[in-house]
């Protein structure tokens, strides 16, 4: 295979030659394989993005837990002020602090507008869990604040984190699932667009084993000529597909997943491997389809 | 064996070794309705000179095609070169067709490949690198020296058969077949060939010639000695003096 590839790129001029140029078995073969890296880079963008992503939830969430303090009038201050002893004598907390009026109009704000009268609202307190190491038992703290607090309700956010960290998996997944379609999908149009140019050059065929060419020197020929196109067409596409990557809108706290859907640091470096994949492909596509046609004609 | 009047003796009972080609009791079909040939024996020495004779559909080109191992026999054994055809590679098949020189009725080329560099097809494929200028000899000897950079289209039915000859020669090759080389030539250019395929004759080649015109075989045998095997009831007979 590597005295092949070899082959491949040092190329004959004269063997080249041998082969008459075709018209829309060469355009098709370029803007197929330009076609699909240009889809490539977009799923590849899509499988780093969600791969980040998954990442930056599981990590942003799994350190953190919430307590919600409910309580009726002239309770709460008492019962934060319980959670909080509470907390301080369970191991795996880091820190606990209790969110500011600020802090929790903030939060509402969203919802409700910027004049929400806090102090005429049954809103509940919220204390923020920072988590050290392996994190605190749940359950444990449940039972405690349950002694302690009962108005109190641990949020360790393990059923919000799963689900999003199980979706960006799925995403991730995808991705990884496209791009094997599509380096399948360039592989079956390239074959067919290597099959209609055999055929058409039926009588190319037929004079160079008159003359004694091999079986392997015919092929050569025509996976040479397949290997390249794909290998420029492909290079068109990941060029463009990089520019539309490269103009997507900057990242913002407002944009979410959409705007971090590009590459970060050497990510940028990995669709330079979609034009010599795409190369492979037609190589073992082109290959394939010569020496079978060829064993076909007798 | 089987005798024919008038065509004298069948030609299987030649001793076995030593023919370039060697066919023993070869048959062909190209489907269940029979074969085309039957129990063909035939041996091409080398430095030999043959005619094929026989009516349309006789089965002369497939013979032809089977003495360069394009097609291979549904019974008995072919050799070229020593080699049972059936046990050969494809690779080994294409080795042995640089050393068979053929020029068909219909000649196909590459028509994108100007006249010189169809000529140097069969240098090309083997991987000799030789410069087209080097040809200038042999496309001179077949009298096609103006048109060189021309494109196959371009050439009249006499000058593609005489370029079908310059390539079926170039590398030099042991054996020339040509089936029906004179078919879509008028006289002067078929005494034209047939005076080529002579000298490559004398030069020591192996040439065989299918044609069924009768004129041809006797001007060849004024000029050199040859023999005219015919294909008749899907047998190879060896034809008398009586042409």
């Amino acid at each position: 295979m590597k005295t092949r590839l070899f082959s491949l790129f040092a190329g004959d001029a004269q063997a080249d030659r041998v082969v008459p140029p075709t018209g829309f078995t060469a355009r098709l073969t370029v803007f197929a394989s330009g076609a699909m890296a240009f889809l490539a880079v977009f799923a590849l963008a899509l499988s780093l993005a969600t791969g980040r992503l998954a990442q930056q939830w599981g990590d942003a969430l799994a350190q953190s837990a919430t307590i919600r303090v409910s309580a009726p009038d002239g309770q709460v201050d008492q019962q934060v002020l319980a959670v909080m002893e509470v907390l301080q004598t369970t191991p795996g907390v880091a820190d606990a602090r209790v969110l500011t009026d600020d802090e929790q109009r903030a939060l509402l704000e969203p919802w409700f507008g910027p004049d929400l009268p806090l102090d005429t609202l049954p809103v509940p307190r919220l204390i923020e869990v920072t988590e050290a190491g392996d994190g605190f038992d749940p359950e444990g703290l449940r039972q405690r604040l349950a002694g302690e607090a009962p108005g109190a309700i641990l949020d360790d956010h393990a059923r919000w984190r799963e689900p999003l960290v199980r979706a960006a998996g799925r995403l991730r997944l995808l991705g990884g699932v496209s791009i094997a379609l599509i380096a399948m999908t360039t592989a079956a149009m390239i074959t067919l667009a290597a099959q209609a140019a055999l055929a058409a050059n039926n009588q190319v065929i037929h004079v160079l084993r008159l003359v004694g060419a091999r079986d392997s020197y015919i092929a050569g020929a025509f996976v040479r000529r397949f290997t390249l196109r794909a290998l420029i067409g492909a290079a068109a596409g990941m060029v463009i597909g990089l520019v539309a990557i490269l103009f997507l809108p900057s990242a913002d706290v407002g944009g979410g997943f959409l705007t971090g859907l590009g590459f970060r640091g050497w990510h940028w470096l990995l669709p330079l491997l979609i034009p010599p994949l795409a190369a492979l492909v037609a190589f073992v596509a082109t290959r394939h389809a010569a020496n079978r046609t060829l064993q076909e004609l007798t | 064996m089987q005798q024919t009047p008038g065509w004298g003796k069948t030609v299987a009972n030649e001793k076995r070794g030593n023919g370039v080609i060697e066919f023993e009791e070869v048959s062909y079909g190209y489907s269940d309705n029979g074969p085309l040939l039957s129990n063909v024996s035939l041996k091409l020495a080398p430095g030999s000179f043959h005619f094929l004779t026989g009516p349309s559909g006789a089965g002369k080109t497939t013979l032809i095609k089977l003495c360069y191992g394009a097609l291979v026999p549904t019974q008995g054994r072919a050799t070229l070169f020593d080699q049972d055809v059936r046990q050969m590679s494809r690779d080994e098949i294409a080795e042995t067709r640089r050393k068979i020189g053929v020029v068909h009725q219909d000649v196909q080329f590459l028509d994108h490949l100007s006249l010189v560099e169809n000529i140097a097809l069969p240098l090309t494929v083997s991987g000799r690198n030789t410069e087209l200028t080097d040809l200038a000899d042999l496309i001179g000897w077949v009298g096609l020296t103006g048109q060189m950079e021309a494109l196959p289209p371009e050439l009249s039915g006499g000058e593609r058969q005489r370029a079908a000859l310059a390539r079926a020669v170039v590398m030099s090759p042991d054996v020339i077949l040509a089936d029906e080389p004179t078919g879509n030539v008028d006289w002067e250019m078929s005494q034209r060939l047939l005076k080529l395929l002579i000298e490559l004759n004398r030069m020591g080649k192996t040439v065989l010639i299918a044609t069924h015109d009768m004129n041809l075989i006797r001007a060849a045998k004024a000029q050199v000695q040859a023999r005219v095997l015919r294909i008749s009831d899907h047998r190879l007979q060896l034809a008398g003096a009586d042409l």
